[in-house]
């Protein structure tokens, strides 16, 4: 099994430890990934103003997989909703396919429509499934209350991700749940995380983090957990932003989800890069599994008697 | 005579040309930061910089820099072979012909008493360096022009730099062959080396010359009795050995003269080495005296750079040595077009025909900027977008040979630029995100006006910022109506009942207590103007570019109107229309 890792503008600039701790669980489950250098912007900031220019760009990116012979892994939500939506365009509408292949050509490269978009959740639960990941949990959590974000474009328009039920998702809450945590119910859940209008409209955005920041506290998560790119940055650096401005006492940190699962594997923090997190999530390593004394001299006296 | 004239007055423009550059790494200025510092603060930060860096720890980090990056470009290496061959090939041959050969006088004969250009291994030497160089230019031209690196483009800067090169190794090239043939040179040897020969001897040396060295001569031709070749290499080793190793090792010059031997006699009789080593020292003087305001003042700009780059941080920098490093990088910059071939949104400019979108070519105009050239109100427009067009994914940085923090160079300029009052739409996306990260480096106002100004220009065009202005619901804009189809989905507005679940579900609706108020129509409302065609409440609301374009209205949609997509299109259109109004 073997994708194209696309890593998007914010991974390799601003959220490093995304990247480093994705390879590090994938590598242990036996996912190879190829770097394919020549990728470039999945088209997601371009589309509010050209909509052609958005398609190009996502385009490019699956004409340079398909001309490797790969199918792509995507670690944030707006470029995987990006590629599927522009994937879907260009099946569509076969004049705007021809038109940005006549674009493509001079870099010889073709869009054909032969390539798969994943995101990193979907090829954790269907490609390796959760039995296999299981089998890898060496320390796992124990009363860890987690609120997962599952991320807009990843779960709408339903119709073109098909990343999971988008009114009942359960895919995200049983990869974190095989880690030992629990996923709680709160009501937030599927809302928008706020990124999008960061930089626009600044109270906008904070007022809808704040909302999910508050309604997470409330049913108890000590984490939230993403597997995005533009959320994890928005929880975790535009928290800390808004923590000084609006000084309010909402601090409930974002953990990423390779980052949770490969503690839960037994890897250490800094390979997992947990201290690059704006936002400390070292508590996290307080609960881990410990088992009961007594059960282990039971167990001890056991195999001291056999 | 005119050598050494023309030789001073080269050096003297390059020594003013120099002064003059430097003054402007502390007089020019871009971004917001070096608005108010004076040349003498800037300059007083460099000299106490520069000696706080020399004698600290940072001085190891400034070592390890100069040797792996600024020597053995390691940088360059680091991305591509081809291009690493390349640059060495042409600044270590150009290096060393410099030293060794231009130079001769100052260092050569110093340092070797018994050099000469005429005997090995200096006249090998000469060659091998000159060939490095011609290799150089050789891959560079294959690069540029026959590679077709996608978006990589060529200025006048990198034609100049090839042309320049190219004449000095040619006409050095052919002047070494023309020499070596030159019948006169050979006579003009004669005279001054041989004493009291007699004329069989005279006639032995020269069958000697034409035949092993190459010389041209217009009575001694092929072929040759074996007695005098005999005895003229006895009068050849008595008085020319000694001096002058044999032309085949000048490789470069003694091939050449297997081509030019058939006119070598006309080349001579019209003095054509003379030419030729006019034109070889010229070119040399006119690259020297142009070298401050050509690309190839990099040699001096790009090291800096490396350096500079190595031991600051805009965290514990000063802004004024970062305002100085900035003009320096300029400087340093190659034109080389790594940062364009590695953009994350060079792709874009593949449809959106404007130039500032590549790194490269915005660095080309910033460089004019700094300097003070005029540019139109178009150029500016241009490389405010370019500069906007950015995903800031750092990847010019990272890849940049010379270590210019281009990265920063664009937060600073965009800043500057935004100041001047020209909206900028595409600050209405997600291409402020970064800007919203950085905002703390900012002053409040400066932050937000830019982004209101976009939003009152597109409002402006649709007048529904004044809530005197009566908007007519009839007749209905067809051309409007008609026109939303840049996505297939587009369309679905039509079918759109006015059940209000997307407003209902939509979380920034949710937000406000008045959201009409704030957002102006509303999800629904903007849908039922679509369908009517009253394009200025389609277009001018608030609520488009406060979506979040989390689909929960197209997701509950019972009609299936592809809400979202609807919003993104009414975008592209609000800001085409008011593009090419403002134009």
């Amino acid at each position: 099994m073997k994708f194209g890792l696309f890593l998007g503008c914010n991974i390799p600039a601003r959220l490093s430890q995304y990247e480093t701790s994705t390879r590090a669980i994938l590598a242990r489950l036996g996912v190879g990934l190829a770097d394919i250098k020549q990728f470039n912007c999945c088209g997601y900031p371009i589309r509010n103003l050209d909509h052609k220019t958005f398609v190009l760009a996502a385009a490019r990116n699956l004409a340079l997989a398909e001309k490797n012979n790969l199918n792509l892994l995507s670690l944030c939500k707006c470029c995987y909703g990006s590629l599927k939506k522009a994937d879907h365009l260009l099946k569509e509408d076969a004049s705007l396919r021809e038109e940005i292949n006549g674009i493509l050509k001079k870099e010889y490269l073709e869009y054909r429509g032969d390539v798969e978009v994943r995101h990193l959740l979907s090829l954790l639960y269907h490609d390796v499934g959760i039995g296999v990941i299981k089998e890898k949990i060496e320390k796992p959590f124990s009363g860890l209350n987690i609120a997962t974000h599952y991320g807009c474009h990843a779960l709408r328009p339903s119709q073109i991700v098909a990343f999971d039920d988008p009114v009942a998702p359960a895919i995200f809450d049983q990869l974190v749940e095989v880690t030992g945590a629990e996923s709680i119910s709160w009501p937030a859940k599927l809302d928008c995380c706020g990124a999008p209008v960061w930089g626009i409209n600044d109270d906008l955005s904070m007022d809808l983090t704040e909302k999910k920041l508050k309604d997470g506290k409330q049913s108890g998560a000590e984490y939230l957990c993403a597997a995005c790119t533009y959320c994890h940055i928005q929880f975790d650096t535009v928290q800390k932003m808004i923590l000084s401005s609006r000084g309010n006492n909402l601090n409930l940190p974002s953990v990423l989800y390779p980052q949770l699962l490969g503690l839960s594997m037994g890897m250490d923090g800094k390979t997992l890069g947990l201290s690059m997190n704006q936002l400390s999530i070292d508590g996290i390593e307080d609960f881990f599994f410990v088992p009961e004394p007594e059960e282990e001299e039971e167990e001890m006296e056991e195999a001291g008697e056999a | 005579m005119f050598f050494i004239i023309s030789l001073y007055v080269a050096l003297a423009v390059f020594g003013l040309g120099l002064l003059y550059k430097i003054s402007t790494w502390f007089r020019y200025r871009i971004g917001l930061d070096a608005r108010e510092l004076s040349a003498a603060e800037r300059t007083s930060a460099a000299i106490k910089g520069i000696s706080l860096t020399l004698f600290s720890g940072k001085i190891f980090t400034l070592l390890r820099v100069f040797i792996l990056d600024v020597l053995l470009q390691m940088r360059v290496l680091r991305q591509d072979f081809l291009r690493w061959l390349m640059h060495i090939c042409l600044y270590v041959g150009f290096m060393l012909l410099l030293l060794m050969h231009a130079l001769d006088k100052f260092i050569t004969s110093v340092l070797f008493p018994e050099y000469y250009s005429t005997i090995n291994p200096f006249m090998f030497l000469r060659d091998l360096f000159g060939f490095l160089v011609i290799v150089g230019i050789a891959v560079a031209l294959y690069r540029r022009f026959i590679m077709k690196v996608p978006r990589l483009r060529t200025g006048g800067q990198d034609y100049y730099a090839l042309i320049i090169l190219a004449v000095i190794m040619i006409s050095g090239v052919l002047l070494e062959s023309t020499k070596i043939t030159s019948f006169s040179r050979y006579r003009d040897m004669v005279e001054e080396y041989t004493v009291a020969a007699d004329e069989e001897e005279l006639r032995a040396l020269e069958t000697y010359w034409v035949k092993e060295f190459g010389v041209v001569s217009p009575t001694v031709t092929a072929p040759f009795e074996e007695e005098l070749l005999k005895s003229g290499r006895e009068a050849h080793e008595m008085t020319c050995a000694q001096c002058h190793s044999k032309p085949q090792w000048a490789f470069l010059g003694y091939t050449t003269t297997k081509i030019i031997s058939p006119i070598a006699l006309g080349l001579d009789r019209a003095n054509i080495p003379e030419i030729l080593w006019y034109i070889h020292f010229l070119a040399c003087w006119l690259g020297l005296a142009y070298l401050p305001f050509s690309k190839m003042f990099h040699i001096f700009a790009s090291p800096l750079s490396l350096l500079a780059n190595s031991v600051m941080d805009k965290e514990s920098s000063s802004p004024a040595n970062i305002a100085t490093r900035q003009i320096i990088e300029l400087d340093a910059c190659t034109h080389c077009g790594s940062c364009t071939v590695h953009c994350s949104v060079g792709v874009a400019f593949e449809s959106i025909q404007n130039l500032n979108i590549l790194p490269s070519e915005k660095i080309v105009s910033i460089k004019k900027l700094a300097s003070g050239n005029h540019l139109t109100e178009q150029q500016l427009r241009h490389v405010q977008e370019g500069i906007f067009l950015c995903t800031n994914c750092e990847r010019c940085t990272v890849v940049c040979p010379v270590g210019i923090n281009l990265e920063d160079m664009w937060f600073s300029v965009r800043e500057a630029l935004l100041e001047r009052g020209y909206p900028e739409f595409f600050m209405l996306s997600p291409f402020s995100y970064y800007r919203g990260l950085r905002r703390q480096a900012l002053v409040e106002d400066g932050y937000r006006e830019p982004l209101d100004r976009a939003r009152e220009a597109i409002a402006a065009e649709c007048h529904l910022m004044s809530p005197d202005k009566l908007i007519p619901l009839s007749p209905a804009d067809r051309e409007f109506k008609s026109g939303l189809s840049l996505s297939a989905q587009a369309s679905t507005f039509s079918v759109c009942f006015g059940c209000q679940s997307c407003t209902t579900v939509c979380p920034v609706v949710a937000n406000y207590d008045n959201p009409e108020d704030i957002l102006g129509v509303l999800p629904h409302q903007i849908m039922h103007a679509c369908g009517l065609g009253v394009r200025d409440l389609a277009l001018g609301s608030n609520m488009l570019w406060d979506c979040l374009t989390c689909y929960q209205c197209q997701e509950h949609c019972p009609q299936g109107v592809w809400v979202t997509d609807v919003l993104y299109e009414l975008k592209n259109v609000a800001v085409k229309q008011v593009r090419q109004k403002v134009s």
